[in-house]
């Protein structure tokens, strides 16, 4: 196999990129290890919300005026950018919404209104977010479906045989994850997309930590329908990407009704318009939206294959490193695991330790991480999780280290 | 001791700390200090759920005065529920209603008490008032 290497990144002239990355919290310098809740963005983004705002600021879609074709043309950029991104056959694939939890709703809605009824079955998996939980149970709920859930081992890996398993001639839609906010597992989902696709079912696969970490090609994959979020992926909050398939789409109706979705509207009948109009109900949020693609540029200039290998790098000289604190027990083990660290101490409750470290600077996520089958799952409460990101280093690691180290000293 | 003087005590001892490690470790401290709730009672009637730990509460009245007894899973939860405890135990369900918490702001503790925090400290208090509040009621 050919050995990877790092060329042209520079992790000194990454982080000098992000401004937040220079501030102290507590009086120590910020340690940010939150990044599977959300990124912090490069100066790029920041200046072209001050841009959007200071020279474009106006309505898309609809004004025969000067700024709102600018604004407008700004927005179709991005679509045309993400497109490019995951490898969309066509820019009418990329339904622009405010998140990846909105992206699934309205695949869980509006595919669940046409295609799903009593005693039909729906597949998640054991590791997924609640945002890929509930809106199934509420399609469920709603039309006397059943919720069929794959398994997974200790070490946080999916039961590929088991997922066979699952399917019947009831089976209608299947939606998992990417890879795992709560454990870093990397699912094989080329693979089990084509096993659904054997079975006639289409897959959602919700990509939220996975589109900033893993080089994604919805062709390639395969994939019926796609979901992620911008903040993420360094972009603005607010924004997010639904991908599907054009005939996919075409097939279910429209989520909300409202301005720019409309064809025509008569108080008899009202026709859809085109997609990707036709999920886009309402304002959009245009500034997150046109921002979105400062932050696509971002990374598409150090390169995501490039951003694999250093965070990669980083994983595992964590791993390493961490395996070092005393009582320490990591949850979530997988062979291919991406920029999720989660872990116990012996002794100590997850809040304690994340207080500790954050009166050290060192911003970590403590809990459920929204993710409370898969705390169940492992018959824990919550974990300690650490998440990197491309601006992270391995002073940072350690830091991480000493903090944990002392935490242990004052708690146990 | 009035609900006041504990708290100017308790002001004076966290004057004496010059870093947040120091405040910490005694805050750990008076967690092993706390009457512990009996098991009996440490089921889910009793339980103030933050997000992330767990506190478990019971008011008891003798002779006219209020007493609680708590426990928590996290330790530094614990020792804030200690200090609550410290302070608003055996005094009558007025004082406890009436009592202003200024040593919180004081002792440099409040960004625990900010409803944003997952430590459910915020609630406790709102829970020891309301018990007061209760039994004053009940009279």
């Amino acid at each position: 196999m050919e050995q990877k290497q790092l060329k042209d990144f520079d992790i000194n002239k990454v982080r000098a990129d992000f401004p937040i990355l220079k501030r102290e919290v507590n009086g120590k310098p910020l340690v940010y290890l939150d990044n599977g809740a959300t990124t912090q963005k490069s100066q790029s983004v920041i200046d072209a919300i001050t841009h959007y705002y200071s020279e474009m600021n106006s309505n898309v879609h609809r004004g025969v005026h000067y700024l709102s074709q600018i604004s407008t043309d700004a927005f179709e950029v991005t679509r045309r950018s993400i497109q490019a991104f995951i490898n969309a056959k066509y820019e009418h694939e990329i339904i622009i919404t405010t998140g990846t939890t909105h992206s699934i709703n309205i695949i869980a809605t509006c595919f669940g209104k046409v295609n799903i009824a009593a005693g039909d079955e729906i597949i998640i998996s054991a590791m997924e977010h609640h945002s890929n939980i509930v809106p199934w149970q509420m399609i469920c709920e709603d039309k006397g479906a059943l919720l069929k859930v794959i398994p997974m081992n200790d070490k946080g890996e999916l039961d590929i045989e088991a997922y066979k398993a699952l399917f019947s001639e009831k089976t209608k839609i299947a939606s998992f994850t990417y890879v795992s906010n709560s454990l870093g597992t990397i699912n094989p989902v080329k693979e089990m997309i084509r096993i659904a696709h054997e079975h006639h079912v289409p897959v959602l696969l919700d990509a939220a930590q996975a589109i900033q970490h893993v080089k994604i090609d919805v062709q390639d994959l395969d994939v019926d329908f796609l979901a992620f979020s911008g903040h993420k992926m360094y972009g603005p909050t607010g924004i997010g990407v639904l991908y599907g398939k054009e005939d996919a789409l075409n097939a279910i109706p429209p989520y909300q009704g409202g301005g720019d979705m409309i064809k025509e509207v008569t108080f008899e009948k009202t026709t859809y318009n085109e997609l990707p109009f036709k999920f886009e109900a309402g304002t959009p949020n245009i500034e997150a939206g046109i921002c979105l693609n400062a932050a696509i540029e971002y990374i598409n200039a150090i390169g995501l294959e490039q951003i694999a290998v250093y965070e990669e790098e980083l994983l595992n000289y964590a791993t390493e490193q961490l395996a070092t604190v005393p009582g320490i027990r990591f949850i979530g083990t997988a062979a291919h695991k991406s920029s999720v660290i989660s872990f116990l101490i012996d002794g100590t409750h997850p809040y304690d330790v994340g207080v500790i470290l954050d009166k050290l600077g060192i911003a970590v996520r403590t809990g459920h991480h929204c993710a409370q089958p898969v705390m169940d799952r492992f018959g824990i409460p919550g974990t300690i999780r650490a998440s990197f990101a491309l601006y992270n280093t391995k002073e940072e690691v350690d830091a991480l280290v000493t903090g944990l180290r002392r935490a242990v000293n004052m708690l146990v | 001791m009035t609900i006041n003087e504990i708290q100017d005590e308790l002001m004076d001892d966290f004057s004496f700390f010059t870093d947040w490690m120091e405040k910490y470790e005694y805050i750990i401290q008076l967690g092993k200090e706390l009457p512990l709730i009996s098991e009996e009672h440490k089921k889910d009637d009793y339980i103030i759920k933050g997000c992330q730990s767990k506190v478990w509460l019971f008011p008891e009245v003798k002779d006219g005065k209020v007493y609680f007894t708590a426990d928590s899973d996290a330790i530094i939860t614990k020792g804030l529920v200690s200090l609550m405890v410290k302070v608003l135990s055996g005094h009558t369900a007025k004082e406890i209603v009436d009592a202003d918490l200024y040593f919180i702001n004081q002792i440099g503790l409040n960004e625990h008490l900010s409803p944003t925090r997952a430590n459910g400290l915020l609630s406790m208090v709102k829970q020891m008032k309301l018990y007061a509040l209760a039994l004053q009621a009940r009279g």
